[in-house]
């Protein structure tokens, strides 16, 4: 029971951080029904901003004396670099294909994810990246079960970004044309919404909470490595796709599913396949609800 | 017309400096707490000038001052079209066909490596192209049948010791169950959603193979797998026969050509078929097809099936040849490669995908002497490639014939 | 009639690639009128209207609003000039309430207590939309999203109107309950108003002129009510 509990804590954990990925996939498919390949890179980008800056910051001796403002500097800086990649990326890579055929985007979006991969790993080297060790040491107790500082703080901050983006995207009116204009661009237009700021406003928002969680992951195995967007990547994708893609509550309670699945599958099943199990519930949700749990009917687009 | 270079001018100065905003924190923000500008300037400014000579370039070729050069090249290819159109088709594939059945005897051992390696994804590809490209199903891990395909090859030859053709025919019956296994799910499911399942389940096959150490061996992958074994008759003391193993690579080339040559004729006779045109009407759209009578499930079904045989036999083909496997061989990204070759083929035609498949392998070969920055460069010729050429190399042959029409 | 016309259409050619629409189509729209535009189907009405919202590139020729040409200016940034559809098939944002659809009529404005007015008087013109408020826009009936289309317009606070296709797909008497409202917001608001119709019929009857698009080509223009004594138009378009 007490293990039960602590996985129940390890997978809330994990699943925050799957489901701040999802929702880039997600917020971006709803927009222009891209698979953005990328979203990944832009996660790991993030990753390796922040522990640039942890470090930088720890190098100049502020990281003791004001630990609070070096890290919440740490995660706005990567997720401000993050959101002005994604722009840029949008602006060259997708936008001039956005009248061909899907599957063109689709590819430039792998190319972009190729290249971001390799961007990073020519500029900051093929091995891992260690994070400062001596941030959140220890927990609070309970018995058997220790939750981490930083798991508090991670479940925290994921919660309120969580709950910023929903306030954003369903009480604004900023949001209201998100949602508008992933509903019918044109006609988005002909109320005065200019769909191009919104899909960078998208890939800005979307890349940012990929940075947070990119520095989360970092902070909690301890180190980012070049190629760490891809699993993650293509796990919060299947938790997008699990929740109905294009629903931003459906990819929060993807990603939590998929979390706990590879918790609970690593913990009572078998830690070797912990990443096939996240696989077969997605197959499994999806043969017997085909548009994901809070997905609705997508119209037949096709390749 | 100067409004508009001013515009293009400007949107390049705008992507420099954002280049310049992303390069400036990876390279000169330091973990001892400095700050340094000398060697992102450095970076930045190889970047600008080498984008900087083929922007010119391109804005030469686009005001039509570089007509001198293009013209006569588009013209002398251009002829060559007509004059390869005019041709009866069998001129120019025996051509091709001697061409090919040369080529390892005219090169050395290197390009004919890169060859076969070529030949093994135009089966890939072509599998590929009858699931994605006729049935318009996005398949995003067509590799796993590869995979499927050698490892069944290579356990069944290293544990058991039967010979390659009898593994030949049970690897592509093994991709197909893969192939029946991963379709009978996702049969209801459409477009992009299909996707992930596919993608997941490519990663499944791939984990399978990295962690079942008792089957096969891990990441460690199989070893001494044999080689392909032909009986030869023997004349010496009266007629018998030899066992005859297939060790030299341009002996190789040979049987990856075959089995191109007949993946290349299986999947035209299917392209032209009645199930050919079953898949196509499935792909522009499903319920329509399904109401004219398509059995839509068998179909799709069938396309998986069919896609997944040929990815398994190149695949027992392919673990003959390395004499090892492992799953390294399978990621991920090798199905995005296949997918790129059909994509950049143009999705719905043959040669548009040979084509495709060449341009994919040869272009990291030509790439090899950049070394760590292979793939940097892989990535940028596909964005490059993808807003240049949106819809691939070469058209789909039937759009082509609307096109002249109208 | 004042001088300058409000919206003016000169020589329009458009379409969509290869297939050419709209061919050397001119219109003038004088302030205050309502101006009706029949023709069959596959005529290039709907073209005409989203070729003056710039939503189907411009081909050749140019088109004023205000006696200012709008061809290189973007879709979105036209209704706060005071251009503004309401297009075919009403295109209502279905997952999003009636409130948010209002709301996000008034998207380029800042000024909330003047929006707030605005949704009052929507309100005010269409009862039905004030009750069902906080329901989606998709589980709205054919003529309350219609009455939400043109509410919707209203919120950009329009000088001119482009209505296409109001009629289609109604019961009469929503037909005609939506047409007193055309005809109010023309009066009482001093909206100008292009109307696009195949039920010519009732197109002409509340119109001050009308235009006959035939295949792309602007064939008759003449004041409302000669067209609709026309015996040509009679036999074509009103079934006679």
């Amino acid at each position: 029971m007490d293990s039960f509990i602590q996985q129940l804590i390890n997978g809330i954990t994990l699943g925050g951080i799957y489901a701040l990925i999802a929702l880039g996939y997600t917020m971006v498919y709803g927009v222009i029904q891209l698979i953005n390949f990328a979203h990944g890179e832009f996660f790991a980008a993030g990753g390796y901003v922040g522990v640039i800056f942890l470090s930088f910051f720890t190098g100049l001796g502020y990281m003791e004396t004001h630990p609070i403002f070096c890290l919440t500097a740490s995660f706005a800086l990567a997720m401000m670099y993050c959101a002005y990649l994604a722009i840029g990326v949008e602006k060259i890579a997708y936008k001039p294909l956005r009248k061909e055929a899907r599957l063109a985007a689709l590819l430039s979006a792998l190319g972009v994810s190729i290249f971001l991969s390799n961007g990073l790993m020519l500029t900051q080297g093929v091995y891992d990246k260690a994070y400062p060790s001596e941030l959140f040491q220890g927990g609070f107790s309970f018995g058997i079960i220790t939750i981490g500082y930083l798991q508090v703080l991670i479940v925290c901050l994921t919660g309120a970004l969580l709950v910023a983006l929903n306030l954003l995207v369903f009480k604004t009116k900023i949001g209201m044309a998100m949602r508008a204009t992933a509903q019918d661009k044109t006609m988005s237009a002909l109320v005065a919404i200019g769909s191009n700021k919104i899909i960078s406003l998208t890939f800005g928002i979307g890349a940012g909470l990929a940075a947070a969680a990119g520095i989360m992951v970092g902070l909690y195995y301890g180190s980012v490595r070049y190629d760490m967007g891809f699993l993650p990547g293509i796990k919060a994708f299947s938790a997008a796709v699990l929740g109905g893609i294009g629903n931003i509550t459906g990819a929060m309670l993807g990603g939590l599913i998929i979390g706990m699945v590879e918790i609970f599958g690593a913990g009572y099943i078998s830690g070797e396949y912990k990443d096939v199990f996240a696989f077969i519930i997605l197959i499994g949700v999806l043969y017997f609800k085909p548009t994901g749990i809070m997905g609705e009917n997508i119209d037949d687009t096709r390749v | 017309m100067i409004q508009e270079f001013k515009k293009i001018w400007k949107q390049y100065a705008i992507t420099m400096l954002w280049l310049l905003g992303l390069l400036w924190p990876l390279l000169g923000i330091h973990p001892d707490g400095t700050i340094s500008f000398k060697q992102t300037i450095t970076v930045w400014l190889y970047i600008l000038s080498g984008t900087f000579i083929c922007f010119i370039i391109y804005i030469i070729n686009s005001s039509g001052n570089l007509k001198f050069f293009t013209e006569p090249v588009v013209n002398t290819s251009e002829k060559l079209n007509n004059m390869v159109q005019n041709m009866p088709s069998w001129i120019w594939k025996s051509v091709l066909l001697i061409g090919a059945v040369l080529y390892p005897l005219l090169t050395g051992r290197y390009p004919t490596d890169v060859a076969i390696n070529v030949l093994l994804y135009i089966c890939l590809g072509l599998g590929l192209y009858v699931v994605a490209g006729l049935a318009g199903m996005l398949d995003l891990g067509h590799i796993a049948f590869y995979g499927v395909g050698a490892y069944t090859y290579a356990i069944l030859n290293v544990r058991y010791g039967i010979g390659f053709w009898v593994c030949f025919p049970l690897a592509g019956l093994s991709a197909c169950i893969a192939g029946c296994i991963v379709g009978y799910p996702t049969l209801r499911m459409r477009g992009d959603y299909l996707a992930i399942v596919t993608l997941g389940f490519g990663e499944i096959v791939r984990i399978i193979l990295n962690n079942w150490m008792s089957l096969t061996n891990g990441p460690n992958g199989i070893l001494g797998v044999k080689t392909i074994g032909i009986l030869r008759p023997v004349m010496e003391n009266g007629f018998s026969f030899e066992i005859f193993w297939v060790k030299k690579l341009e002996y190789f080339y040979y049987f990856a050509l075959v089995l191109a040559i007949l993946t290349i004729i299986a999947v035209t006779r299917i392209n032209f078929s009645r199930i050919g045109r079953a898949l196509e009407a499935i792909r522009e759209d499903e319920t329509a097809a399904e109401l004219m009578g398509v059995n839509t499930f068998y179909y799709k079904l069938l396309a998986y099936a069919m896609g997944a045989v040929f990815a398994g036999f190149a695949g027992a083909l392919f673990a003959a040849r390395m004499k090892f496997v492992s799953p390294e061989s399978f990621t991920f990204l090798e199905s995005v490669m296949v997918l790129s070759m059909v994509v950049l083929g143009g999705m719905s035609s043959i040669p548009g995908i040979i084509l495709g498949v060449i341009a994919l392998i040869v272009l990291p070969e030509v790439f090899r002497e950049l070394e760590s920055y292979r793939m940097l460069v892989f990535g940028l010729t596909m964005i490059i490639m993808m807003l240049f050429r949106p819809s691939g190399l070469i058209a789909a042959k039937r759009k082509k014939m609307m096109e002249k029409k109208s | 009639m004042s001088a300058q016309p409000i919206l003016e259409l000169k020589n329009v050619h458009s379409g969509y690639g290869s297939i050419k629409a709209l061919r050397d189509v001119s219109l003038k729209i004088y302030p205050g009128e309502v101006v009706a535009i029949i023709g069959a189907n596959g005529a290039g009405k709907s073209t005409t209207l989203m070729t003056i919202c710039g939503i189907v590139p411009l081909e050749k020729g140019d088109i004023f609003y205000n006696g200012v040409s709008v061809k290189n200016i973007a879709p979105e940034k036209l209704p706060p000039l005071g251009l503004c559809q309401v297009p075919e098939g009403r295109r209502i944002f279905p997952r999003l309430t009636v409130e948010e659809n209002l709301i996000l009529g008034a998207f380029y404005r800042n000024d909330k207590p003047e929006i707030q007015r605005d949704i009052e008087h929507v309100y005010s013109l269409f009862p039905v939309l004030g009750e069902r408020n906080r329901q989606k826009g998709g589980t709205l009936s054919g003529g309350e999203q219609q009455m939400l289309a043109i509410g919707r317009a209203l919120m950009t606070k329009p000088k001119v109107l482009l209505l296409d296709e109001p009629s289609l797909g109604l019961a009469p008497i929503i037909i005609h309950q939506i047409f007193d409202i055309i005809a109010d917001i023309n009066k009482n608001q001093e909206t100008t108003i292009l109307l696009v119709e195949q039920n010519a019929n009732l197109a002409l009857q509340a119109a001050t002129r009308g235009y006959v698009l035939e295949t792309g080509q602007i064939t008759l223009e003449d004041k409302a009510s000669s067209l609709l004594h026309n015996p040509e138009i009679r036999k074509a378009y009103l079934g006679e």
